[in-house]
């Protein structure tokens, strides 16, 4: 028998995260909490400014998102509601409608004689607003059904995995026209729809093979020996791990969202009132898209905003892809 | 198999868990719609005692179903036949019925919470075995946490001191940082932690120092050794290296196949190993003496998987005293064939 | 083959190399020199970390775009392969020294058969002349290796581990170097497998008279298949001798901690030694002796002022206070204080 040598501890490296006495109280528990949120938002944040399309697509979605808030301040200061209102606004001081970009109407009017400026930035809230839900439904329905359907495989998994395939052998773009025809579909049901066929199809089936690496870690297995629940093992250890994942295919859902959305009110499928894709419906069903280049203000700025965001966000997307692989990254370091 | 249930030398009383005819198999191609036609006998009628304050090495190469008897035991995965008696702390089953022996396959629901306080493993791998979102705090509390053991505030004096009792001094530098701040050996002392953070009766620790460079290893082993002795618990030390089994354990158990083939007190087993797979093992290890000469181990062939093994002993293709008789009968039984040592050999 | 034992067929003059890393430059290797005769086994131990990869890396010139050459010579017969140019260095990589990888790290490719890999090594560099005489090669280092030389024609795959290894061993060998440099060759693997490897593998050291340089952290191996070791800490060489001598008698009081901390199955059973605290961060490595913060013997002029070279008999050592041969089980007892 050997009795047990004394042991040196291994000194602590460093004292850079918060140092606390052994007798501490909730405010000091709290405030270490938040310096380490602050810590690694702002290690993700230096990771993802690092690349160039990360700096890009937050620089075009800045933009967007101020010509969203500009909208209704204009409407209030400088904007009269008679000439400028997107849908029912009239510009009585142009003769011939659509007029050509003016001081008073930098992108000109259309052939309704509308304010085509007024029409975008209106429209740019309801874009974001569009996109996000979307995103967010998708995400929040691709997450839970990946990491249940892998966590607890079998049956479940089976269930969910051939609806996945369902939902992706529909063609998206020709069932949002059946619904269309069916049902008034506004903003909002568009997002929705959006949403759930990419958050049972094809964003599922990608989270839940992630969530089966993860599920295999060995954490996995210290967790239940801890003596954690299925509940517990999906929601602190499988969807946190998942989520950087998520994030990425929110970015893209938002881009895949936008673009449903031009295409549906192109073909005036929609029940909105004004959008980007209304916009060049409108100058479409005027017969001014086959005009050239000489009715440019009715095509260029709402055609050139739908590709610059969509862009965006999917350039946004590919740069937190960067910053989702933390340990992939550190190698390099 | 039953004979060996008397092999302990403690009372009744102070055994702490008895395994007996334990069994896991794994099918092979099995699916949904398809029935597996073959088994991996990954745990083959085993059968040993652990008393408390005692530790067992359990020895063996890769595949020889060491890991899956220490899951077993902890209740990771269910055995296909076979019993596990648990005599914890705790777990009883009604009224005055503390200290009652308790099977496996009867701790579910608010028994198993429990058991998950007095049965803790330790987890090879220190670099997987963490969340890596979590930090060390969240790691060590986990326990505490989903066991509903204190509020936030004690947990966190319970997570400091148990931190400075596997030396990651000062707790507080260490509490909010995530794993891959640290080293291979910090990391495991954390596991080591999270492990002992409930005051568990028995521990599995699953080859925790094999992947760990030289200085880290000696002072987790030390660390582990110096716990176990002063809080009295008993462990499970899962490890394919003869040398770390001998340094760590009371006692080795040498596994081929699934199969215990021999069982005996640390000291005895290495000076007198009976089974020949055991002396074959022996004779393999290195020795890190350049005068120290070794016999090349006498064994033939090649390790192979237990798929469906024919019902004769395990080690007869690879045995260098095989006879007819280990070929036409089945697996030998284990028997005492000195005091407290037990071998499963036709030939010894 | 037929020159005389002492004249050594590999010779490292000063060699030091650093990483250079957004962190700063990694001083890896510092000022290593060491000798290799022909039919002579050299085992490097050492923490991860500690330079002996890419001691090893430097020999093989397979390094990594960020690594910068400091000083230093690696002499093959006379010749600097350092100074080479991209293109002879081709020709001197698997003729003159080869490498034993670790099977497990991805040393063949899965997608082709065992048998081909080797024959390309060997066609690439003209050893045979014609495939037919490649193949008749590969079955005979098969041979050699205790391999079947049927199981050519078959994939990694379906390969066990030790057997990978083996093939790794015959790829090596495949165009008759002078120097063979085995880095881990058997971990990951099982002991008993690990035997039959380290056996043949001293077999074939000795029937081919060849250099071999055994890289790894587990001194049991090494002190079973070398005949001169080099102790190595924060790339130095802090210990260098005939095997026997050092781990009777080391000088140095890492490679006496590094040896009471590693347990035995043969002799006493004795209290292992901690070697406390962790390896120095090679950016900016402790001045003086890199081994002071974590050893029991240092004193200022440790810390300070780089230690000298300590000989006795084949063995020496770079230290202030090198260990008596006498006091060396008192300073394992006193490396776990």
């Amino acid at each position: 028998m050997i009795t047990p040598p004394n042991y040196t501890p291994v000194p602590g490296p460093g004292s850079e995260p918060p140092v606390m006495e052994v007798g501490h109280s909730r405010i000091r528990l709290l405030w270490a909490r938040t310096r380490l949120a602050l810590h690694s938002f702002r290690t993700g944040w230096s990771i993802f400014m690092e690349s160039r399309i990360g700096v890009l697509s937050l620089v075009i979605i800045g933009i967007f998102a101020i010509m969203a808030v500009v909208h209704p301040i204009l409407m209030l200061t400088i904007w009269d509601v008679d000439t400028y209102d997107p849908v029912t606004g009239y510009a009585f001081d142009q003769v011939n409608q659509p007029a050509a970009p003016s001081w008073r109407h930098p992108l000109g009017t259309d052939p309704l004689g509308r304010d085509v400026l007024s029409q975008l930035l209106w429209s740019t809230r309801s874009e974001f607003v569009l996109g996000i839900t979307a995103a967010l439904v998708t995400v929040a329905i691709a997450t839970t059904v990946g990491a249940v359907s892998a966590y607890y495989g079998g049956i479940v998994d089976v269930f969910f995995m051939r609806l996945a395939d369902l939902f992706i052998a529909l063609p998206g773009i020709s069932l949002l026209i059946v619904l269309s025809a069916l049902f008034k579909l506004n903003l909002f049901y568009l997002a929705l729809v959006i949403g759930i066929l990419g958050g049972f199809g094809g964003t599922a089936i990608i989270l839940k093979s992630q969530a089966l690496s993860i599920k295999v870690k060995p954490y996995i297995e210290a967790a239940r020996v801890a003596g954690g629940g299925h509940f517990h093992i999906i929601f602190v250890h499988i969807i946190p791990n998942l989520l950087p994942l998520s994030l990425l295919y929110m970015m893209f859902t938002v881009t895949s969202a936008i673009f449903a959305e031009a295409v549906l009110s192109f073909l005036g499928l929609l029940d909105v009132r004004m959008s980007w894709g209304i916009m060049i419906h409108t100058a479409n069903t005027g017969g001014y898209l086959m005009g050239g280049t000489r009715y440019w203000w009715l095509v260029v700025p709402a055609g050139a905003s739908i590709t610059l965001l969509c862009s965006a966000f999917y350039l946004g997307g590919r740069a937190l892809d960067e910053v989702v692989n933390p340990r992939l990254r550190r190698r390099h370091d | 198999m039953e004979a060996s249930l008397a092999h302990t030398p403690s009372a009744e009383t102070e055994r702490l868990v008895s395994v007996s005819g334990l069994t896991r198999q794994f099918p092979v191609g099995r699916s949904l719609f398809r029935r597996a036609t073959s088994f991996i006998h990954a745990v083959d009628d085993v059968s040993f005692q652990l008393s408390r304050g005692d530790s067992l090495g359990l020895v063996g190469e890769s595949g020889c179903g060491k890991t899956t008897v220490g899951k077993l035991l902890v209740k990771l995965i269910e055995p296909t036949s076979g019993h596990i008696t648990y005599r914890l702390p705790g777990l009883d089953v009604g009224e005055g019925t503390e200290n009652v022996p308790v099977e496996s396959a009867d701790i579910s629901g608010g028994q198993l919470r429990a058991f998950r306080r007095q049965v803790q493993m330790i987890f090879q791998d220190p670099y997987e075995s963490m969340n890596p979102r979590r930090t060390i705090y969240d790691t060590i509390a986990e326990p505490l946490a989903v066991q509903g053991m204190g509020t936030v505030l004690d947990r966190v004096d319970m997570v400091s001191e148990i931190l400075m009792l596997v030396g990651l001094t000062p707790p507080a530098t260490f509490l909010f940082r995530h794993p891959h701040e640290l080293s291979g050996g910090q990391r495991q002392r954390v596991a080591i932690a999270r492990a002992l953070v409930v005051e568990p009766s028995f521990v599995v620790a699953d080859e925790p120092t094999s992947m760990l460079d030289v200085s880290s290893r000696t002072g987790i082993m030390n660390l582990m050794q110096q716990l176990a002795h002063g809080l009295g618990i008993a462990y499970l030390y899962v490890t394919h290296d003869l040398a770390v089994a001998r340094y760590m354990c009371h006692r080795i158990a040498v596994m081929y196949l699934g199969k215990i083939v021999e069982l005996g007190e640390t000291e005895e087993l290495l000076r007198n190993p009976l089974h020949p797979y055991t002396r074959a093992l022996l004779s393999a290890v290195p020795v890190p003496d350049p005068g120290h000469r070794r016999e090349p181990p006498n064994i033939v062939g090649d390790l192979t998987a237990p798929i469906d093994p024919p019902a004769r002993c395990r080690f007869y293709d690879r045995c260098p005293l095989a006879t007819h008789h280990c070929r036409d009968n089945p697996h030998p039984a284990f028997e005492e064939k000195a005091p407290d040592h037990w071998v499963a050999c036709y030939e010894v | 083959m037929t020159n005389p034992q002492s004249a050594p067929v590999l010779k490292v003059v000063d060699l030091s190399l650093r990483y250079l890393t957004r962190g700063g430059a990694v001083k890896a290797v510092q000022d290593v020199s060491f000798e290799l005769a022909e039919g002579q086994a050299l085992g490097l131990v050492g923490e991860s970390g500690c330079g002996k990869t890419s001691v090893a890396n430097c020999l093989m010139r397979l390094l990594p775009d960020n690594a910068q050459l400091v000083a230093g010579q690696v002499l093959i017969d006379g010749q600097d392969i350092l100074s080479l140019t991209e293109d002879k260095i081709r020709e001197y990589r698997w003729q003159q020294i080869a490498m034993v990888f670790q099977a497990a790290m991805n040393a063949l490719d899965p997608v082709y058969k065992v048998g081909q890999q080797v024959v390309e090594a060997i066609e690439a560099h003209g050893v045979e002349a014609t495939v037919s005489l490649a193949r008749e090669r590969v079955a005979r280092l098969f041979r050699m290796v205790g391999l079947d030389p049927a199981l050519m024609d078959r994939y990694p795959h379906e390969f066990s581990g030790g057997m990978r290894q083996r093939a790794v061993i015959a790829m090596a060998l495949a165009c008759d170097p002078r120097v063979i440099i085995a880095d881990e060759p058997t971990t990951a693997l099982d002991v008993i497998v690990q035997d039959r490897i380290l056996r043949e593998l001293k077999g074939i050291q000795q029937q081919l008279h060849m250099a071999v340089i055994y890289i790894s952290h587990d001194i049991a191996v090494i002190a079973e298949v070398t005949d001169r070791i080099g102790v190595m800490y924060a790339g130095r060489l802090v210990e260098y001798g005939a095997t026997e001598d050092v781990f009777r008698a080391p000088l140095h009081p890492y490679t006496a901690a590094l040896m009471g901390s590693f347990p035995s199955i043969a002799g006493e059973k004795r209290v292992l030694a901690n070697l406390s605290g962790e390896p120095p961060n090679l950016i900016d490595p402790p001045p003086g002796c890199p081994f002071h913060p974590r050893c029991i013997h240092a004193t200022e002029v440790c810390r300070q002022e780089i230690p000298p070279r300590v000989q006795r008999g084949s063995q020496w050592a770079d230290c202030w206070h090198p260990l008596e041969e006498s006091a060396v089980p008192e300073s394992v007892e006193a490396g776990e204080v």
